[in-house]
């Protein structure tokens, strides 16, 4: 759910024709000042937040005077909501209110439609009134086909109580706003309240639109940031995961820092064996699972840091960057990775993606790792074989160990742990020779020391290479598809070769998978 | 009998020559399914896995037979258009395996198959399958491990999550009780087929003694099974397991449809109207298997 802000929704209903208040965006006390003043009338200052209920915060101000305007904008910008700062606001002319309605669209999952919902008594009311009196509220289900039609809109205007031309100018704004909502693709919209003025004509005096996060990219003139839903902007590692996940459609990634519990426990130094201190780096697999997972942690006591789910059969490429931007959350004293247990998608990939992360990491906490279903053995093995001598204990588990029994672990092996925490190092990972030779992958590079291959006998990296893409030449490992079929998806960034190599052979295999921005965003810790 | 697929059930695979198509078609085969062809546009006449593969649903029809049910695995974008081919062509029931099909798409899909009297699972599903009989998307895996991992006998899973409906089967196969047929319904928050709707089928079906469901936070999809029990439309008795607890609102697990509305559709309201109704709601997954076999022993004695 891509939410979209009150003067970006006003802005949409005013290109379907729907009348707004007249006014402008402010950033400073200034601004406010000058957008009075050109307005030229009293004003109201609304801050620009996703967060509901701004009336009650005091983030809505009327001024009667642009020096007014200027003083309580002063008030306003720089206002602290839910850990975010208001930098925005909207200036816009009082209306003088004659009556206020509420006008909205809903998805009804029940019927598989959108429904128009509207209600000839609005304002900050209107919950209370749906609860109450629910036959104040009239609505109609739409037929996305035919779209919504002026003789439905009167006739829900009619059923609301609406008569004369009122009836028929709400009728033409309802049937605006579908198309306003329809255009962007938004799952939801609201206009409360919908204004009848005194000048006898229709306004949208507040709306907010939340965009369908699957369809944000065929609106790319809406501007939207991160297609989903969040009611704060979202963190800068949210943003660098972001970008991970946008680039690379192979299984899904989704990341989440989950603020309130670091605004909630404050710094962690000196938290002694209170476990309401503990925070853990949480990797899901699987939106249920991942939920079942979570509960397990959360009910040992621990916190977690973050949200996290990889799953859809992601490469393990993509679990690889997970773990660093999980592991770049500072603090953590343990890391579990649990999803529903009995996986469809192929778990080797994701245990070769952990075990690049964790020893690039050095990785010092205690980590469990559920790995259940599909390949779970192969998956166990990986993990056992490859992560014994870093300094934090991982242990793996499948499908018959239940998250309960694996939490438990968790809680075993950070006590076992003496209070270690994760402290976010920025440890490069070691960089292949300059012009060695190598091949592009749809996300990163593979690069071979030649030197080092010829050395080895085994060329166990053709053997690992589950795609098949690699051959010797003249002794040497080269690709045995073009470097192009390679670079669209031939090379699946299993990691398989690069693993194989390290601990086999002479680890002449380096493969890059570069997360732009969070290099910087380590050092800026 | 299971619901809405069995060994008979004649399939295609819409986008049989792409990546997932080609691999969950092996595993459609390997496990006993009745795949009758294939559709990827320009590729007509190649084969996979054995399978032909045709320009068009209709050229399907017409050189193989009666289609029933299309399994549909192109990207996301294109799943509107094979949808409404599928169901111009009068397929009866469609599996829409993608992930990330914008709501509109969805809601056009869904007032077609409407005009159809056709229905659809998904989007966002890994599938549906029949123990011993048939699987349709990707549930398993593998066939050698859906065959391990899933007995047939007396009990419906609906489920919300793929992860969860694989693993709720698989706990309850290895206690030894045995499924009709399981069904990840998708986790978007408009599904052609939702929990109410798999229910009615598991009432109707003979084989069905006990059904299992879970929910998630969001949707309104676990209030109207209770609603169904209620007013006496299901009579089956029913498990259910919600996830979310630990959801805070605004926070979305994965799922578009996981959201906390203004307390329609949280995890306590969920919870609530289904003991309300009747349901054994439980805590933990550990607790299906056992709360099974409590009540499918119940059953017999009476």
């Amino acid at each position: 759910m891509a939410k979209l802000y009150e003067y970006q929704s006003k802005k949409l209903l005013h290109d379907a024709g729907i009348r707004i208040p007249q006014g402008g965006l402010a950033g400073t006390p200034e601004e406010a000042r000058e957008l009075a003043e050109a307005l030229g009338k009293p004003v109201v200052l609304k801050i620009q937040t996703w967060v509901t209920g701004r009336a009650a915060l005091g983030g809505i101000q009327f001024a009667e005077t642009p020096e007014e305007a200027e003083e309580k904008a002063r008030g306003l910008l720089g206002l602290k909501v839910k850990a975010y700062v208001i930098d925005r606001i909207l200036v816009e002319e009082k209306l003088a209110i004659r009556a206020e309605y509420f006008a909205g669209l809903v998805m009804d999952d029940a019927r598989k439609v959108p429904l128009l919902v509207f209600s000839s008594t609005g304002g900050s009311g209107v919950e209370e009134i749906a609860r109450h009196s629910p036959d104040k509220i009239v609505t109609i289900p739409i037929d996305v086909r035919t779209g919504l039609r002026e003789f439905e809109t009167r006739d829900l205007a009619h059923k609301a109580g609406l008569t004369g031309p009122i009836q028929l100018q709400v009728a033409d704004v309802l049937v605006r706003l579908y198309k306003a909502a329809r255009t962007v693709e938004a799952r939801s919209a609201e206009v409360n309240p919908l204004v009848l003025a005194e000048d006898g004509n229709i306004y949208a005096a507040d709306c907010h639109l939340v965009v369908d996060d699957y369809a944000v990219h065929r609106h790319p003139e809406l501007g939207i940031e991160i297609a989903r839903e969040f009611d704060r902007p979202p963190t800068v590692l949210e943003k660098i995961a972001y970008k991970v996940e946008e680039k690379d459609h192979r299984g899904t990634f989704y990341f989440l820092e989950m603020a309130e519990n670091r605004a909630e426990s404050g710094p962690v130094e000196g938290a002694g064996a209170d476990a309401d201190e503990i925070l853990i780096g949480f990797h899901g697999a699987g939106g249920g699972g991942s939920m079942m997972s979570m509960d397990a942690v959360q009910a040992k006591g621990f916190k977690t840091a973050n949200y996290c789910d990889t799953s859809g059969n992601p490469p393990a490429s993509k679990v690889y960057r997970a773990a660093k931007i999980i592991l770049s959350q500072p603090g953590l004293r343990g890391y579990f990775a649990s999803g529903s247990g009995v996986a469809s998608q192929e778990q080797y990939n994701s245990a070769r993606g952990l075990v690049k992360a964790f020893i690039e990491e050095g990785l010092e906490i205690p980590a469990v790792i559920r790995l259940g279903g599909n390949c779970e053995e192969e998956a166990i093995r990986i993990l056992a074989a490859y992560l014994k001598r870093i300094p934090g204990r991982v242990e793996g588990y499948g499908r018959d160990d239940l998250p309960e029994f694996c939490a438990g672990r968790m809680e075993e092996l950070i006590r076992e742990s003496g209070g270690a925490r994760h402290a976010v190092g920025n440890i490069p990972p070691p960089a292949p020779p300059e012009g060695c030779y190598g091949f592009d992958t749809l996300t990163g590079r593979v690069s071979f020391n030649h030197d080092r291959c010829r050395k080895c006998v085994s060329k166990a990296c053709v053997g690992a290479c589950t795609p098949g893409i690699l051959k010797v030449e003249n002794d040497l490992p080269v690709l045995a598809v073009s470097p192009e079929d390679a670079r669209r998806g031939k090379c699946t960034e299993c990691l398989a070769c690069e693993i194989q190599c390290r601990f086999h052979e002479r680890a002449a295999i380096f493969i890059e998978l570069p997360i732009p921005g969070l290099e910087a965003y380590r050092k800026s810790l | 009998m299971s619901i809405l697929v069995d060994e008979r059930s004649r399939v295609i695979i819409q986008g049989i020559t792409g990546r997932e198509g080609m691999a969950r078609t092996r595993l459609m085969k390997e496990y006993g399914t009745n795949v009758v062809g294939g559709v990827t546009p320009g590729r007509g006449g190649q084969e996979v896995e054995g399978v032909p593969v045709f320009d068009s649903v209709e050229e399907a029809r017409e050189k193989t037979g009666p289609v029933d049910i299309s399994v549909i695995f192109v990207p996301a974008a294109l799943v509107r258009d094979a949808a409404l081919e599928a169901l111009a062509a009068d397929v009866k029931l469609l599996v829409l395996v993608p992930d990330r099909v914008p709501i509109y798409d969805v809601l056009e899909i869904a007032r077609t198959a409407e005009d159809k009297g056709a229905r659809f699972v998904g989007p966002n599903t890994l599938g549906l399958l029949s123990p011993g009989k048939a699987v349709l998307g990707m549930i398993g895996g593998r066939a050698e491990r859906a065959r391990e991992w899933f007995l047939r006998g007396p009990v419906g899973v609906s489920s919300r999550s793929g992860g969860m409906t694989s693993s709720i089967a698989y706990y309850l196969s290895k206690a030894g009780i045995g499924l009709s047929t399981i069904v990840h319904v998708g986790g978007d928050p408009i599904i052609g087929t939702s929990h109410p709707e798999v229910m009615a089928l598991f009432q109707d079906d003979p084989e069905t003694k006990l059904a299992v469901m879970f929910g998630e936070i969001g949707t309104t999809q676990e209030e109207r099974v209770a609603d169904l029990i209620q007013s006496g439309r299901f009579t089956k008795p029913l498990i259910a397991y919600i996830g979310g607890k630990a959801a805070k609102s605004g926070t979305r697990f994965s799922h578009a449809g996981a959201i906390v509305e203004g307390g329609r559709g949280s995890y306590e309201t969920k919870v609530q109207r289904l003991r309300e109704a009747g349901a054994h709601v439980v805590d933990a997954i550990a607790d299906i298997p056992k709360k099974a076999a409590e009540l499918l022993a119940t059953a017999t004695e009476a």
